[in-house]
């Protein structure tokens, strides 16, 4: 186990640079998700750090070792890859004490630590078997037992659920977690699933265009988005974003509603806000009015599409709404989970 | 294939019409009759072109044809005169000899060369294309260019060799049977490079970069990578392009008859060249077929090698 500190980190391919300047410090044990938009940086961070990439300038330090200039070998990290990468010629015991073997261990001794590592994951009954003979997730779960075998100081995952199916993904995703809290190994997992992201993170860094955007907590993340790329990203459905000034009696929305607002912050009268609304904190029965689209009942709650304050929002609620497309139904919002961005700059004004 | 239902239908329906119908329209509208139309031009093909000259030259191999007289059935008595005759043994020899070496270099030389080109190198598409050239040259004209080359008096070997002071007089390269032999295994193997390396190529473009990245995190040298890796992946591939290559050269007449013409002392003839000069400018059609159906054992063997010992692997096959 050790930490991970990733100082001013950034990396040019020719002329274009893609990362420009990332700080981000992992302590022991951690389970940290990178996650962002495809083509943000977080898999060629994630790369740098195994030592695939080459790093342009910045500085990594695993443990108190810098590791710039080591080969991936050295860096004693464990990577499991998008398609697994494992070695089609090898059985799933040679693919699991494969660096063992390089490293000139006996038979005896690969077997002896390849054996609790396959029963770990539930895969001593697969052993003699090849990968095109195992299922995706088998797969995944031999890349994983790959990485525990060689008992390194950091895993790296690069979206490794991204090609199983929805059910399996949810599987795999706990799995990991479990894993994680067996062994306790500081790990950095990226995905572009912002659920992957918050159910399995102690910390999550949203990425954007090659910058960090945010590092935090889950829910940290979730509760005090510190700008609207980081406020749209996290949830699910997203939040609800509504352009206005602000007032001395709340928030006027462009078509003129008002809406409640208490914590202001720094926010100025008349300045341009964005309102964030999380789609969970309307409560049917209030007094702002929302135009009802479309009405979509999953059972436990009903999500309704509609326009409020001039654009077009969703909202969960706990009830059973039967409001027809193009009626009205008049909501209440608490304000104290309200959101306020400056519009120009996107960042948090509210406290 | 199996009939499905929609043929049994249409069977039943064109049962009371067939007696009226001719054969080309009851042919057209079924499913196997259809499929027979489709592949007759290929079998026509390949049975005017492959089988019936295969079979004619196995058979005249077992006759005593000569060019201009027909010939009897002697049975074997072509193959056991042959089994006699110390030139025939010698050009046996001299193919096994000739396919090893080049082989084994065309291999070694062309896998070294199709590494190289499948990393990222500067002009890479340029260095992929000129590579291919020897390959595109007729051969005939780089036999000739060869022919120079080792020419007795004016080779540019010879020359720079002796400007350099490293030998005093030119080299006999055709002149002499062992230099001949090197020589025109040189020349083979320069033209079978672009084959073997290309192909390779294409084999090692086909292996993710994602396992070599696995192997380096896993604590893989370079070298291992490739012997661990790579070589492993390739297998079935090399088996394929090595048993082509070993084909190509085993029966190959060009070369030889444009460089040396099977001499000095037949030190260079191969069973193919050996075939054609007692068949056509000899006369004896019987004797030169049998020498060609000779070789047909050797080929095969090499065919069930490369199949059975390397090109099926484990691991390739799927669900067990």
């Amino acid at each position: 186990m050790a930490s991970v500190t990733i100082e001013g980190v950034r990396k040019s391919y020719g002329s274009v640079e893609v990362l420009h300047g990332v700080d981000v410090a992992i302590d022991e044990g951690e389970f940290v998700v990178l996650v962002g938009p495809s083509g943000c940086g977080k898999s060629t961070l994630l790369r740098m750090l195994a030592g695939l990439e080459h790093i342009t300038s910045g500085q990594i330090r695993i443990g108190e070792r810098v590791v710039n200039d080591l080969a991936p070998k050295e860096r004693d990290i464990a990577m499991v890859f998008q398609n697994y990468a494992l070695y089609p010629h090898l059985t799933v015991a040679e693919n699991m004490g494969f660096s063992l073997m390089l490293a000139g261990a006996k038979r005896a001794a690969i077997a002896e630590k390849v054996r609790p590592a396959a029963e770990i994951l539930g895969l001593a009954h697969l052993l003699d078997r090849y990968p095109r003979m195992l299922s995706g997730g088998q797969r995944q779960r031999v890349a994983m037992g790959r990485a525990i075998v060689r008992d390194p100081q950091v895993f790296l995952f690069d979206e490794p659920l991204s090609n199983l199916d929805a059910k399996l993904r949810v599987t795999m995703r706990s799995e990991i977690k479990n894993l994680h809290q067996r062994l306790k190994t500081t790990t950095v997992y990226v995905t572009h699933d912002q659920i992957e992201a918050m159910t399995m993170a102690d910390k999550i860094v949203v990425m954007h265009d090659g910058i960090v955007e945010q590092i935090g907590a889950p829910l940290e993340l979730y509760d005090r988005p510190d700008n609207l790329f980081v406020a749209g990203f996290i949830g699910s459905p997203a939040m609800n974003m509504i352009p206005g000034t602000l007032e001395e009696g709340g928030f006027r929305a462009k078509d003129g509603t008002l809406l409640p607002v208490t914590r202001r912050g720094s926010a100025r009268p008349g300045q341009a806000l964005i309102y964030g609304l999380r789609p969970e904190l309307m409560t049917a029965g209030g007094d702002v009015p929302l135009v009802v689209e479309v009405t979509e009942p999953t059972g436990a709650e009903t999500h309704v599409v509609g326009k409020l304050g001039g654009v077009e929002i969703t909202g969960v609620f706990r009830d059973r709404i039967d409001v027809a497309s193009g009626g009205t139904m008049t909501v209440g919002i608490d304000p104290s989970g309200v959101h306020l961005f400056d519009e120009a700059s996107g960042k948090r004004v509210s406290d | 294939m199996m009939p499905g239902p929609d043929q049994a239908r249409n069977a039943r329906d064109a049962a009371p019409a067939r007696a009226r119908r001719g054969l080309w329209s009851r042919l057209s509208e079924s499913q196997n009759g259809l499929g027979f139309l489709f592949m007759l031009p290929a079998a026509i093909f390949l049975l005017f072109f492959l089988t019936y000259p295969l079979g004619l030259g196995v058979w005249l191999g077992f006759t005593d044809t000569r060019i201009g007289r027909e010939g009897v059935f002697i049975g074997l008595e072509n193959y056991l005169w042959l089994f006699d005759d110390p030139v025939f043994w010698l050009t046996v020899f001299n193919t096994v000899f000739y396919t090893t070496i080049a082989s084994v270099a065309k291999f070694g030389l062309g896998l070294w060369l199709a590494l190289i080109l499948n990393r990222h190198l500067p002009f890479k598409n340029f260095f992929r294309a000129i590579i291919l050239l020897p390959w595109v040259v007729p051969t005939v004209l780089s036999a000739m260019a060869f022919w120079w080359i080792f020419d007795s008096q004016f080779s540019i070997i010879s020359w720079s060799l002796m400007k350099m002071g490293l030998i005093d007089q030119p080299i006999n390269f055709l002149g002499d049977p062992w230099t001949a032999r090197w020589s025109v295994i040189a020349a083979n193997v320069w033209r079978g490079i672009p084959f073997v390396a290309i192909s390779l190529l294409a084999g090692l473009q086909t292996i993710p970069q994602s396992l070599n990245e696995a192997a380096a995190i896993d604590g893989a040298t370079p070298w291992q990578r490739f012997r661990k890796v790579t070589l492993p992946l390739l297998t079935p591939i090399i088996a394929v392009v090595m048993t082509f290559s070993v084909l190509f050269t085993f029966t190959d007449f060009q070369l030889i008859y444009v460089l040396t013409r099977g001499g000095p002392v037949n030190a260079t003839h191969l069973m193919a060249t050996l075939s054609f000069q007692r068949a056509i400018p000899g006369g004896q059609l019987g004797e030169g077929a049998a020498i060609a159906v000779a070789m047909i054992p050797f080929l095969l063997a090499a065919i069930l090698f490369s199949f059975f010992g390397l090109q099926r692997r484990k691991w390739q096959q799927g669900q067990d």
